[in-house]
């Protein structure tokens, strides 16, 4: 039986990634450690007591944090983050190379694979490492005590959808570049203010009230609370559903467009 | 109607490759026959390499008619490329595996079984000398190794056609006729191969048939001891004199062969009797500090065409 052409590019992905698998699973696991460790019980635990030395309600910043601890506040929010940044890299970078440096995928389409099946088996093989990566940081939630109930679990998917909305863009993006400094602007003007501002670390409602608009519409705000939500188990089926089909419109206009940009490039 | 004659497996008419305004291939007809050699011969840029991508499916026909295998590739480029073997002029080699895993993966694009692939990932090293490579990391191999290994690789569907653009390009000489000798072979095996080159030995070594491009259009075609006959002399006197004196002989030249051209560094004379012509320059009273008589080749054959050498 035929073995699907994108299968077939994925084949190629896993061959390379089994030479690095070891090193990427420890940074996987060692990543969310150090940021639950630093900002969670470091950063956490001093927040909660200067809230309590103000002698405000019980736990000041625990009440604009929905009542829970710091910790359990951002971890969701940094899981979220994360399948954003490790959507990034796989989604800058290695296109170039497919393209320019090594050119790989020149190589496959003198072969019956066709550019669109080059796409889907590299976005493929992007969905596996956003699966491994969520998991592992869930699993480090958990040994943390940074989850609510196991409806949490929900937030693994949540947060692979979130990686996927901004992988598909960014290829889409990567295949039209011709050197890496649109790479540097989009991650200094692009990544960095999201993470930073997506309600993340604090929530949005502590943003100027005109910038709250523009962060109910970045994707990362989107991915954050869906996470958080699904973590804490507070979701509710509205909230749930708009996220879901914001983040899956994203990844059906990203995979378009890159679709677009790959045939322009590789078909010419 | 029945064709009387056997199927072209390349039919390209009136064949034409622009991007945007330029034209990289202006309406150009060929025919390739089964088991044929058959090369584009030309300088860089004359549109050698965008008709080779139009025939590996690659790249989509701007204009005209071309059929690869008796097929369409508008309609069935996955289905044609499944039966070529393509040589592109740049490796697209994977630096981090090895040199098997590179066949393998390969051999996987055309779904071919992990133990038919087995097989012939131990043939084709064995064909292309690699073989005690085979678990190296092809970041460690030599150009002529690299470029062996993508041919290697391009044979693992056995292809009816293979397409090499350039194959040679950048080698050493020793490497060069270690490729040429496994080319020859799969030549003599029966596989059609189309060519691309700017070397006149490569093109007399390994082609049936090609045709000269120059600025996007063939302007000869023949077999390459056909284009010697039909555009230069049997044989070439080529004399350098001294810095200085060369542009001083003008008249003196006149009339020595059946035509004489002048290159910045040298005077070639087109004569049947090559060393007749060199008495005759020596009577004239011409004293180069080098002489020699050679047969003609596709250079003189490319430079009677176009007014220029093919590498400058």
């Amino acid at each position: 039986m035929a073995t699907p052409a994108a299968i077939r590019v994925l084949e190629h992905e896993l061959l390379l990634y089994r030479r690095v698998w070891r090193g990427s699973l420890f940074s996987s696991f060692l990543s969310p450690v150090l940021f639950l460790a630093a900002m969670g019980v470091g950063l956490g635990g001093y927040i909660g007591r200067a809230g309590g030395a103000a002698g405000a309600a019980p736990g000041g910043a625990a009440v604009a944090l929905g009542g829970v601890s710091y910790l359990v506040f951002i971890a969701p929010g940094l899981l979220a983050s994360t399948a954003m940044q490790a959507a990034a890299g796989e989604s800058t970078f290695p296109i170039m190379g497919g393209i320019v440096w090594a050119r790989s995928f020149h190589g496959m389409l003198t072969t019956p694979i066709r550019a669109l099946d080059v796409l889907l088996g590299k976005v493929a093989y992007i969905s596996l490492r956003l699966t491994l990566v969520c998991s592992v940081f869930f699993g480090v939630m958990v040994l943390f005590g940074a989850t609510r109930g196991p409806q949490a679990v929900l937030a693994i998917p949540a947060a692979i959808l979130t990686g996927l909305a901004f992988t598909t863009p960014i290829v889409a993006f990567s295949a039209t570049q011709k050197d890496t400094n649109g790479f540097n602007a989009l991650f200094r003007f692009g990544m960095i203010p999201l993470f930073l501002f997506s309600g993340t670390f604090f929530p949005i409602a502590q943003l100027p009230v005109f910038l709250q608009p523009l962060a109910v519409v970045t994707p990362l705000w989107h991915g954050v609370d869906l996470c958080r939500t699904l973590a804490l188990g507070t979701a509710d089926a509205a909230g749930v559903l708009v996220h879901v089909a914001y983040l899956g419109t994203l990844t059906a206009v990203g995979l378009a467009l890159a679709h677009r940009a790959f045939r322009r490039r590789l078909e010419r | 109607m029945p064709d009387p004659l056997p199927p072209a497996l390349i039919r390209a008419r009136a064949l034409t490759k622009r991007f945007g305004t330029f034209t990289a291939v202006d309406a150009i007809d060929f025919d390739v026959a089964p088991g044929e050699s058959f090369g584009f011969l030309g300088p860089n840029g004359a549109g050698k390499t965008s008709a080779m991508r139009m025939i590996a499916c690659v790249s989509p026909v701007s204009d005209g008619e071309l059929s690869v295998l008796g097929m369409d590739p508008r309609a069935d480029g996955p289905r044609i490329r499944a039966r070529l073997g393509v040589v592109p002029q740049q490796d697209t080699l994977d630096m981090e595996l090895t040199v098997a895993e590179n066949l393998a993966i390969y051999g996987r694009y055309f779904d071919l079984p992990r133990s038919l692939i087995r097989e012939r990932v131990a043939e084709l090293l064995d064909f292309v000398q690699l073989s005690e490579r085979a678990r190296d990391q092809v970041e460690s191999l030599s150009g002529g190794m690299k470029r062996r290994l993508t041919i290697a690789r391009s044979l693992i569907n056995e292809p009816d056609l293979l397409l090499l653009d350039e194959p040679t390009t950048g080698l050493d000489p020793q490497a060069r006729h270690l490729l040429w000798d496994r080319l020859y072979r799969l030549k003599q095996k029966g596989v059609t191969l189309v060519l691309t080159t700017h070397y006149m030995d490569e093109a007399e070594q390994l082609c049936d048939r090609l045709v000269v491009m120059d600025k996007a259009r063939i302007v000869a075609e023949g077999s390459p001891r056909r284009l010697i006959d039909e555009h230069s002399s049997r044989e070439v006197l080529e004399m350098r004199f001294p810095v200085g004196v060369q542009e001083t002989l003008d008249g003196l030249l006149e009339g020595l062969g059946d035509r004489v051209e002048q290159l910045p560094d040298r005077v070639l004379v087109y004569a049947d009797d090559g060393d007749a012509a060199a008495a005759a320059a020596h009577e004239r009273g011409l004293r180069p500090e080098m002489s020699l008589v050679r047969r003609s080749s596709l250079e003189d054959v490319f430079l009677r065409l176009t007014g220029r050498s093919l590498v400058d």
